[in-house]
Formats: structure tokens, sequence, C-alpha cells
């Protein structure tokens, strides 16, 4: 079948070595449980998922500690039965060495599951199975952990027209994705039919590189048994050339389909959407099963005696699976993913998350230290490997001169940060460490810039509603004292007083009435504490009557003397 | 030379209309320098300028009345670019309008925080919740940290934090490597 497949070609790319025979050699082993489990709850692309357990709660397997939030966000679930020793801020497996919220939890060792039941998604509207996929935190389990909901979305034409599964898997040392598609092939397409009915996609194309013949095997075996089941011949294998990076999407989807995605389109608009082969697993675990993601292949390789492929609970600390491989005395890091786009975790206490497809020992011997960077030379070796058509040379000026809107001139976020351009540079510059700093330099900057658009909104608003009140306040003022002029007026003219002017007297009158006002009040204020009195009391009320009345006689003369 | 004065005349009441009528119809609202650099300025609107916000500035700027080494949030940076928009020459932040200080916001001890609504009425991004003998907090989000809300507080229950760094703010740093000179091994 695979014959009749018509293959395209991507530029550039390069050949490292693969060195990935030595994890295939074993079975996907499941690590015993560990003491405890740190899981982060932000372990996908978007926002931070809000914690729903507290410390001291007892969690079931599956149960849903970090609920979605936002648009782009997907839940976190507790990978076994056990305590919530505590919610705190704790390391994470990211390059910076900072820490961040985790969800720590000692295993009770029952591995109690939640109630299980699979997910109708065919009797569910679109939006409740996203919604559905996305509580159960599915993500993409390629590297870049974007939630996967978001994905599966045929679009504004309702319909797809390919889905691309890739096993491509084109990182050395990586060979999680090859031993899931040799052992769990069935699964794999289980998954990958769910995705299809999904999204309304008319062919399924597994894009597998040639040098995975056992993987291309199992597939080839599992895609007639799910064609034969369907009656039609929807699922195609398809061996792709071994180059890196041929597992990027963009990549593989030129490779099997010829469509070149340009810059700021996605791959639906083409009639085109690309998921790893992990994924189609989760996908069918979550929705037949009813299993949320909790667990993950990861290859341990590198610099260990024994590299194997192990189903991991997330939360797991890198530490404790590095042992179980037998790891050389001068291991000296640990990293994160390949060794072209890995990251350096800042220790190996660091623990397994969905991103984590590998983690690779590494030793000064195996990964000398680079030489010393030299001059660009502009020799155009970048370019001519680029897989995304990018003048890396280019970006690489514009980045180290800090001239950020220049780099996206030349479309850096168009870069994969594959690290093809840094492989083949005579001069040995880092060229993916200035990417991704002029990449970060960029987003803080826009975020900086939208944190000062809402201010300068809110305090606009500010101003407005100043000056609203202000007026409202002035129209109250004025609507009051008019009408107690009018009222003033009106006890005028029943008192049938006529004044000089009704002008010139309003502001007597206004005395006038304030003066009445006063005086009804004081008179009906009686002083409560009269009744009763003894005699001794009366008498000395007298007294203090009498002498108010003499001062009241001293001050009348005064007063009339000043008239 | 009648007529060329006529043509010359006539010319001008030509010309003349044509502005006339170009000036009331292409006429610009407001004042796009103003906008612009409105645009640059951090909109903190702390007042630390001396103008009652940032667009007040903003139009003094215009006008020629302030310098633009006024905005300490701005700081150095914000700086370079009102040279670059307006041509005009670098000048160092002036010392007596502050200093620059890493971001930070607003945080009201809730425990000491009596309800008397006047850091409210200070905020000039109405980021702060209350009412009068309630509990007031902060919106971190909105803040701008324009340390507007300290003075006013009887009880000095608002302290500024600044902002540190976590895992979402993170930034690769600039990749260039100290040059250590080479040690001489011993061959």
């Amino acid at each position: 079948m695979s014959a009749l497949q018509r293959l395209f070609n991507f530029n550039g790319g390069v050949k490292p070595a693969y060195n990935k025979e030595a994890s295939i050699g074993l079975p996907i082993a499941v690590p015993p449980t560990p003491t405890l489990l740190v899981i982060p709850l932000h372990q996908s692309i978007g926002g931070m998922p809000r914690p729903l357990v507290k410390a001291g709660e007892r969690v079931l397997k599956g149960q849903r500690i970090g609920g979605a939030d936002g648009n782009v966000s997907s839940a976190v679930h507790a990978s076994t039965s056990g305590t919530v020793v505590a919610v705190e801020m704790r390391l994470m497996p990211h390059t910076s060495g900072l820490t961040a919220l985790c969800v720590v939890i000692e295993p009770d060792g029952r591995d109690e599951w939640i109630p299980r039941q699979p997910f109708d998604f065919r009797s569910a509207t679109p939006t409740q199975s996203r919604d559905y996929l996305r509580d159960a935190g599915v993500v993409g389990l390629g590297g870049a952990v974007f939630p996967t909901y978001l994905k599966l979305n045929p679009g504004k034409h309702g319909r797809l027209d390919t889905l691309v599964l890739n096993g491509a898997e084109c990182e050395p040392f990586i060979t999680c994705d090859d031993m899931l598609m040799r052992e769990r092939a069935e699964t794999v397409l289980k998954g990958a039919v769910i995705m299809r009915e999904m999204l309304g996609a008319g062919q399924v194309l597994v894009g597998i590189e040639d040098n995975k013949p056992e993987a291309i095997a199992a597939m080839e075996v599992a895609a007639q048994a799910a064609n034969a089941a369907a009656g039609d011949a929807a699922i195609k294998i398809v061996a792709v050339p071994t180059r890196y990076p041929a597992g990027g999407a963009k990549q593989l989807i030129r490779v099997l389909t010829g469509i070149e995605v340009p810059h700021g389109k996605r791959s639906t608009d083409y009639g085109v959407q690309c998921f790893n082969v992990g994924t189609a697993y989760a996908v069918y675990e979550a929705i037949t099963l009813g299993q949320p993601l909790i667990s993950r292949i990861v290859t341990i390789a590198g610099n260990v005696g024994r590299a194997r492929n192990y189903e991991v609970l997330f939360g797991t600390p890198m530490r404790d699976l590095v042992a179980l491989c037998d790891p050389l005395p001068d291991s000296d890091r640990v990293i994160m993913g390949g060794p072209m786009m890995g990251l350096r975790m800042p220790n190996d206490s660091v623990p397994v998350v969905k991103a984590a497809n590998c983690i690779l020992v590494g030793s000064r011997k195996l990964f000398p230290p680079p030489p010393p960077e030299m001059p660009c030379i502009r020799c155009g070796e970048c370019a001519k490997v680029c897989p995304s058509d990018l003048q890396p040379f280019e970006m690489y000026w514009f980045s180290r001169a800090r001239i950020f809107g220049k780099t996206q001139e030349y479309h850096l976020f168009d870069c994969i940060e594959c690290g093809c351009c840094a492989y083949v540079c005579p001069s040995h510059i880092p060229l993916v460490d200035y990417y991704r700093f002029a990449k970060s330099e960029i987003w803080a900057h826009e975020s900086e810039k939208e944190a000062a658009d809402v201010a300068r909104q809110r305090y606009e608003f500010r101003l407005l509603r100043e000056e609203r009140e202000k007026q409202e306040k002035a129209a109250k003022l004025a609507a009051k004292t008019a009408a107690g002029r009018e009222r003033a007026a009106a006890a005028l003219a029943d008192a049938d007083k006529p004044a000089v002017t009704p002008e010139q007297d309003a502001k007597k009158a206004l005395i006038a009435a304030a003066l009445e006002l006063a005086r009804t009040q004081k008179a009906q204020v009686q002083p409560e504490n009269i009744s009763n009195l003894t005699p001794e009391q009366q008498a000395e009320i007298d007294a203090i009557e009498a002498r108010r009345a003499e001062i009241r006689e001293m001050a009348k003369p005064h007063v009339r003397q000043n008239d | 030379m009648l007529a060329a004065i006529l043509v010359m005349a006539l010319g001008a009441i030509v010309l003349g209309a044509a502005l006339g009528y170009a000036a009331v119809r292409f006429r610009v609202e407001g004042d796009p320098l103003v906008e612009k650099i409105d645009a640059i300025l951090p909109q903190t609107q702390c007042g630390q300028c001396g103008f009652p916000g940032c667009k007040p500035y903003a139009q003094a700027i215009a006008k020629g009345e302030a310098e633009i080494n006024q905005c300490p949030p701005g700081g150095d940076e914000g700086i370079h670019k009102l040279a670059d928009l307006l041509g005009r020459e670098f000048k160092p932040l002036s010392a007596e309008h502050g200093v620059e200080k890493p971001k930070s916001v607003a945080v009201i001890d809730e425990q000491v925080c009596i309800g008397c609504t006047l850091c409210i009425q200070a905020c000039p991004v109405d980021a702060i919740i209350g009412a009068a003998k309630q509990m007031h907090t902060i919106v971190a989000r909105q803040c701008t940290g324009c340390e507007l809300c300290l003075p006013p507080c009887p009880v000095n229950c608002i302290s500024m934090q600044p902002i540190g760094e976590s895992v979402e703010n993170w930034k690769w740093k600039y990749p260039v490597f100290k040059i250590a000179p080479a040690r001489r091994e011993a061959a």
C-alpha cells in the first residue's frame, strides 16, 4: 500500500547519528510507584489550571486535581490514589530552575481508580466532546503539549481531507513512539478512528520514518484489520525517508500531502490536521476507557547502561527512572527531550510531565561542551538546512543586535527551534539560543504592551466616570435647591405676605422657612427627665430657669444696640 | 500688466480656496504625535512626571513643555524610544522625578485594613476592590505599581511587592558567554 503513496519533500534537514538501538531492545515496562508524586499543575500550553484539592485530602487515581482555566488550558489528574501531602511551589522541569504550583501526593499503594465510564462521543455534540477531552487532560504528546481538544476542530468547512498521524519520531535517542506503535498499534489506530470521526476526515495517513521497520510492520497489520472492520481503506501507513526533522508537524504534512502551510495559516485551512501517535492512544484511553491522561511512555537513554522505555505516571521524579537504567558514573546532566531540541533540567529531582517524551542522561563525554563561538561568516549553511525555509543567519544578526522587529520580518515565529542551523554552523554559534532569547523578549514586550493598553483604558474610563459623577452631583444639588426655593416661595404665598419681589425675598423666605423648621423641631423636643421630680429637684430647676431668664434679659438690650 | 496681475490674483484665490477646503475636509482629529508618545509611555498613571497621568505628560512633551526624561517607570528604554520618535537627544532620567524601580504590585495587608476607601479613591486604574468598612483588596493583574495608594492609607497596610520571576514570565537570557582567558595546559 505504501508504495502507491506519492511522497513529497521538505527543504533542508540534517542526518544526525540516531542512537536509537539502545532503547528498543526491551519491551515497555512499568516502573515501581514512587514514594512521592509531585504533579505540576501547569503541564500544557495555555493557562495554569486551578488546584481543585487541598492538603490532607484523599484522591483516587484519575481524579481531577487541576481544573482547566481559560480558553486554552487542560486539566491535570492524580496519577494514583493516595493522600495530598501539600499543594505548594516545587521545582519545575523547566530550564529556568524556577518553582511553580504542584500537587504533592503520597501514594497509598492501592492504585484505586475513579469510576470509569466510556464517553459516547457519537451522541454528544462536538463541544461536549471537546470539553470532555479538555477535562480528561489530553494534550499533544509529541512534546509541544498543546491541548488536543482545541485541535479536534474541523474548522470552518466542517470536515477535513486528511488526518495525519505523526509517528516519524525523528529526534535521536527517542524511541517512545516507536515502542508504542510496535506494542499497541491496534489501540493507536482505534484512537485515530475516533479522531477521524470527530474531525470528519477523509483519510488517515500515518507517517513513520523508514528506520523503524518493526513499527511500520505492526502498524500495517493493525491498519489492515481496522480497514477491514470499517470496510474501507481510509488508514494508510506511510514510510517516510529518515531525515531530521521529518517529525515536525509542518514538515510531515508537507512530506505526506505536498501541502506547504504558509506563514500565519493553519493546516486546517488546507484540510489537514496532525497529531502524534501517543496523542491518539491517549484519546482512545480517554474516550473508550474513560481514563484521563495520567501516564505516558518515556524513553530513558543516553549515558545509561540499560536504556529502556517506561510507562511512567506523571509526577514521578526523573531520578527514580534514571536509577532503574544503571546510569554511568560520569553522568552529569539530565535533559528532557532529545539532544537536538531537549531542555536541560535544573537537576534530576524534577518530575516527569506530559511533555517529557525522553529523559536523556548526559555526560561531558557524550555531549562535549561546544567549541567557542566564532563570528558568523555568512556562509549560508544554516539557510540550506532550515526545514522552515527561513534565513537563520539574518534572524541571528537581528536577535543578537536586539532589533526584534526585524527578526519578526524574517518570520522568527515560524522557527520550530529544531536546531538544524546550529548543528551545521561552522562557527559553532548557538543559534537556537538567540531565537529563544528573541522570542521571549518579544513575548514579554507584547504582554507589557497589552497591560499598558488595559491600564490606559481603565484610566480613561475612570476619568470619564469621575466627570460623570461630578455632573450628576451638580445636577442633583441644583435640583434640590430649586425644589427648596419653590417650596419657600409657595410658603410665602400661603402666608399671604405680599413681599417686595419674589426674587429678592427668595433668600429671606428660605431662611424663614429654615427658622420655622428649626422652631417646630425644637418645640417637638421635650426634655424627658422632668417628670416625677422631687420638690428639691424642682426647686433647683426653677432656680436655673430664673438665672437663664435673667441672662436673657441682660442679653436683650445688647442685641438691640446692635440693630 | 493688468492681465498678469489678474492671473496671479486668480491663481492665489483658487489655490487659497483649495487649501482652505483641504484644511477643513482633511482635518486630523486630535494630535497624532500625542497618541504616538502616549503609546510609548508605560501607562502607570503614577504622576511622577509632574503631570496628572500619562496622556497629559504626552501632550506636554508634544507641545515642548516637558522633557522626555521625566518618566521613571518607562526607564532608560522609554527615554530612548521617545528620543528616537522625537529626534531629540537622549538624556538620563532626571533625578528629581524619581528612580527606575523593578515592576511591582501593591498588596494590602488584609488583617490591618480598616476599610476606609481612601486607597480606592486614589487608584488611577480602579484596581482596588472594597467598600466602606469592608476589607479592600488589589486586583494584581490590573495594578500598574504607581504607588499612589500608599500615602493615603491611614494604617500603612499597603506595601509594594516586586513581581518575581515565574515559569510563565521567565525569559531566555542573552546567549553571549563570558570569554575566559585561555589556560595554558602543560603539554
